[in-house]
């Protein structure tokens, strides 16, 4: 098709060649720019954000929980606090923030101009931020917020006050803008890439963001359809969930959980991904068994949509169904267990350096196996009769989730800040907050795993006496961790605003530019990367 | 591979950030309108109006880009790869429709009467109850409210749903026929497929709410009559919606094919449009079988 090209004339400030050309002044900028750093660096501001909020509530929740015995909040309160604590964090902060690095780094690492819709770019950051002002609004209605937990089961989601239909619409709002995002990233991925970037040479996180965005387009759907049932349930009559017309409230389990399933590896497959992308440098290695880190991934993901019902083994299924979602939900721990089997065998011999991002990805091959391991424990139909909806199952998943994804979020941000700022973050701070954080996220969620088995129940602010030591302890290290969380905000604004003051080079990290070509152009990266595809491409990450 | 280094990156999107505005005014309002809250209903219409608009704004600019030659292959394909991939998570909305249908039909009505691990469920809640389908539950609700008898009448196959069949089939392939008109550069037919197509879809959304009167008025059968009547209007009334909109879709088409858009070898928006309406009928085939058939 050659013969469109002569066409831009007048377009000319659009003309790809141009690469003066840099953003626009003011705050319009923000809100009608295409480009992809752009759209990616208000998705990393809006995660922290949110981050910092669901954060604050976490904060209210150790509080209560600091003694037996109501002390700040009333209990409808504190239920609101944990549905919204989930619900602020699975999609306002960790799902943005990877969107975000998606936007920021995919098109660098694979030689594109830009996101391949970027228009729709722009429209799936600001549905993201109707559908969290939706959810937080709320917080100010009368009868609170959503209180029923985040997965909003009927009946007793249905008992919500004036809340619930903006819930519902929020949770419409946030899917419209997953899928559009989740689109963008498949075409970017499919049709953007420089010629010489085959697929299997793609860095693992472009392919992990590949299989998340699959996983995206097929499961929030559901979730829309779910939540849409409850809402005519509620207003319009309809008996979906409700025995007396001949529907089912475990129905909506199901449906849930086929969504939630592929949506908790919604929030940890791009952090292997990062984590693949980071520890080969640090241990100046190739990634041991880069194909099979991809069949892993795929593997993972497709596994996701059979074994959903794990999460519902006491709500009363056939004897077949527990079996079967029994062993198949075992069968996780094979590929999770080739992906850490080679994060570690990459760091085998390595020569291996110890700087703030590589720090956060080891305590996350650690601290994550240990989450893994409590899933393993659980996956046992009967034994998780004893820890179904305690504080165990609050172990486990924070275990994935903050010394797992939201660690490798740091080290990603430890690890491309300066490629996006051209400055260099105070490594001793960095180093500080990480300490910090390994210590006191142990010292805040591994004592729960005591409260659990010894059947403290989750959801509730007040409990019996004798749970009384560990939850003080817990919630001590849950104000150290949300604390420390400060010296981060700090160091990210540090950074931005100079940093160390030392001007970082192209590679910033040794021999960077052999794992990947973000690093091969300038740091900080210009408005515009890759106007024309790159002709070599590194192969040091496969 | 030239094509890369022409690819069309738009600068300064001014209608996605007004679309969101106005969706979100649009949901607010409609929420605003179930808390039975006076500004809900003029909340709702102002962004509905707001969003009708932009949609206008958005695809003038993008009709009037695409027609000035501003988008190479590639921009094509990415395009295309958009539109595939959001036909793929509305099959996934669907799906969770079929599945509640197909998970209330095996499992909990069989239950509720009792069988299999329903055992204790039959005799401690409604004793009376025999698993059957159609079913409005064991409370027999009419409108949502429980009964003593209250019976409804589901609905049958053969009269207008497989009328709607053909003619939905039947638009499928004046479609098609446009299609083929469009690729040989016969102006004229493709703009008699076009009308033909639109005509079809209309005519069918036309006899659908003539069925819904009569389900309501004459058939006792609603919203709120159980399972049945939940599963009955969720999925046709989706479906319904969809083919409206599949029509809005390809009238704008058809409009810019009477404005001599389009080319034998690029009509990106013809093809998406006959996507979706392709999608719209392979939904329909389901529907008639699992909910009108079976």
């Amino acid at each position: 098709m050659s013969a469109v090209i002569a066409e831009h004339d007048e377009h000319d400030e659009h003309h790809h060649d141009d690469h003066a050309h840099g953003p626009d002044k003011g705050l319009l900028r923000w809100i009608v720019t295409t480009n992809h750093k752009d759209i990616g660096t208000l998705y990393l501001f809006f995660a922290l954000v949110m981050f910092f909020v669901g954060g604050s509530m976490a904060m209210v929740i150790r509080a209560e929980l600091f003694e037996p015995g109501l002390q700040f909040v009333e209990p409808q309160f504190f239920n609101s606090m944990t549905t919204m604590h989930a619900l602020v964090m699975v999609f306002g902060a960790v799902m943005p923030a990877f969107v975000g690095l998606a936007n920021w780094m995919i098109p660098m690492m694979i030689g594109a101009p830009d996101m391949a819709l970027p228009r729709m770019n722009n429209m799936s950051f600001w549905m993201l931020v109707a559908g969290v002002l939706l959810l937080a609004s709320t917080l100010f209605m009368e009868g609170g917020a959503p209180a029923a937990g985040w997965t909003l089961y009927p009946p007793l989601v249905l008992q919500t006050g004036k809340a619930l239909p903006f819930a519902i619409f929020s949770v419409h709002l946030l899917g419209i803008s997953s899928i559009m995002g989740a689109i963008n990233i498949i075409a970017t991925i499919f049709n953007m890439r420089a010629p010489a970037m085959t697929l299997m040479k793609m860095p693992l996180f472009v392919w992990t963001w590949l299989i998340t965005a699959f996983l995206l387009i097929a499961v929030m759907p559901v979730f829309a359809g779910a939540v849409t049932m409850l809402l005519t349930d509620k207003f319009y009559n309809t008996s979906f969930f409700d025995a007396a017309g001949g529907g089912d409230p475990v129905l909506y389990q199901h449906i849930f959980w086929f969504f939630g399933h592929p949506e908790v590896y919604i929030m940890i497959l791009p952090t292997f991904g990062v984590a693949s992308t980071i520890i080969p440098v640090f241990a100046r290695k190739p990634l041991f068994g880069y194909s099979s880190m991809v069949y892993a991934t795929a593997s993972i993901a497709f596994l996701s949509f059979i074994v959903w019902a794990h999460h519902m083994f006491t709500v009363g299924m056939p004897i077949a169904g527990e079996l079967y979602f029994m062993y198949a939900t075992m069968l996780i721990a094979i590929p999770t267990g080739v992906k850490v089997f080679n994060w570690t065998a990459t760091m085998w011999k390595g020569a291996m350096t110890f700087e703030t991002p590589m720090l956060f990805s080891i305590s996350f091959v650690v601290l994550f196996t240990m989450g893994g391991f409590t899933g393993l424990m659980m996956s046992i139909a009967p034994s998780d009769f004893q820890y179904h909806d305690t504080y165990f199952i609050v172990a486990h998943f924070h275990y994935t989730l903050v010394p797992a994804s939201v660690f490798i979020l740091m080290a990603a941000a430890y690890y491309w800040l300066p490629k996006w700022t051209g400055n260099m973050y105070n490594e001793k701070i960095g180093q500080l907050h990480f300490w910090l954080s390994v210590v006191s996220v142990n010292i805040l969620f591994f004592p729960q795993h005591f409260l659990g088995l010894a059947g403290m129940p989750r959801r509730i602010p007040d409990y019996a006496v004798q749970f009384a030591d560990w939850n003080m302890i817990s919630s001590i290290g849950g104000f150290i961790f949300g604390a420390s969380q400060l010296l981060f905000l700090y160091i990210v604004i540090d950074t931005i605003k100079g940093g160390t003051g030392e001007k970082v080079s192209d590679e910033v990290w040794e021999d960077a530019h052999k794992h990947g070509l973000e690093w091969t152009l300038p740091s900080p990266a210009p408005y515009h990367t890759f106007t024309t595809p790159p002709t070599t491409i590194p192969t040091e990450h496969i | 591979m030239s094509a890369h280094d022409t690819y069309y990156i738009p600068h300064k999107a001014t209608w996605p950030v007004l679309a969101t505005a106005g969706l979100l005014t649009f949901l607010a309002g409609f929420a605003n309108y179930l808390n039975h809250s006076s500004i809900g209903s003029p909340m709702m219409m102002l962004g509905f109006a707001f969003f009708i608009v932009m949609l206008a704004g958005w695809f003038t600019l993008q009709a009037t880009e695409s027609e000035s030659g501003m988008y190479n292959a590639q921009v094509g394909i990415s395009f295309r790869m958009g539109m595939m991939w959001f036909i793929f998570s509305e099959v996934m909305f669907f799906a969770v429709f079929f599945g509640s249908l197909w998970y209330t039909r095996n499992l909990s009505v069989p239950w509720l009467g009792g069988e299999g691990i329903g055992a204790a469920t039959k005799e401690f809640l409604w004793p009376e109850f025999e698993a059957h389908w159609p079913t409005n539950g064991p409370a027999k609700l009419i409108n949502g409210l429980p009964t003593k008898d209250g019976e409804f009448e589901p609905m049958g196959a053969w009269g207008l749903p497989l009328l709607n069949t053909l003619i939905l089939l039947t638009s499928g392939v004046t479609c098609t026929w446009a299609h083929h008109g469009l690729l040989a550069n016969k102006r004229d037919q493709l703009i008699k497929g076009l009308i033909a197509t639109v005509a079809l879809g209309f005519l069918f959304v036309t006899f659908q709410a003539i069925e819904y009167h009569e389900a309501y008025t004459e058939m006792g059968l609603t919203l709120g009559s159980g399972i049945y009547g939940s599963t009955f209007f969720m999925l046709t009334g989706f479906h319904g919606f969809h083919v409206c909109v599949g029509a809005i879709i390809l009238s704008v088409v058809l409009f810019r094919s009477s404005r001599g858009h389009f080319k034998p070898e690029n009509h990106f928006a013809f093809e998406a449009a006959a996507w979706y309406w392709h999608f719209v009928d392979v939904v329909w085939l389901g529907l008639f079988i699992f909910v009108y058939l079976m």
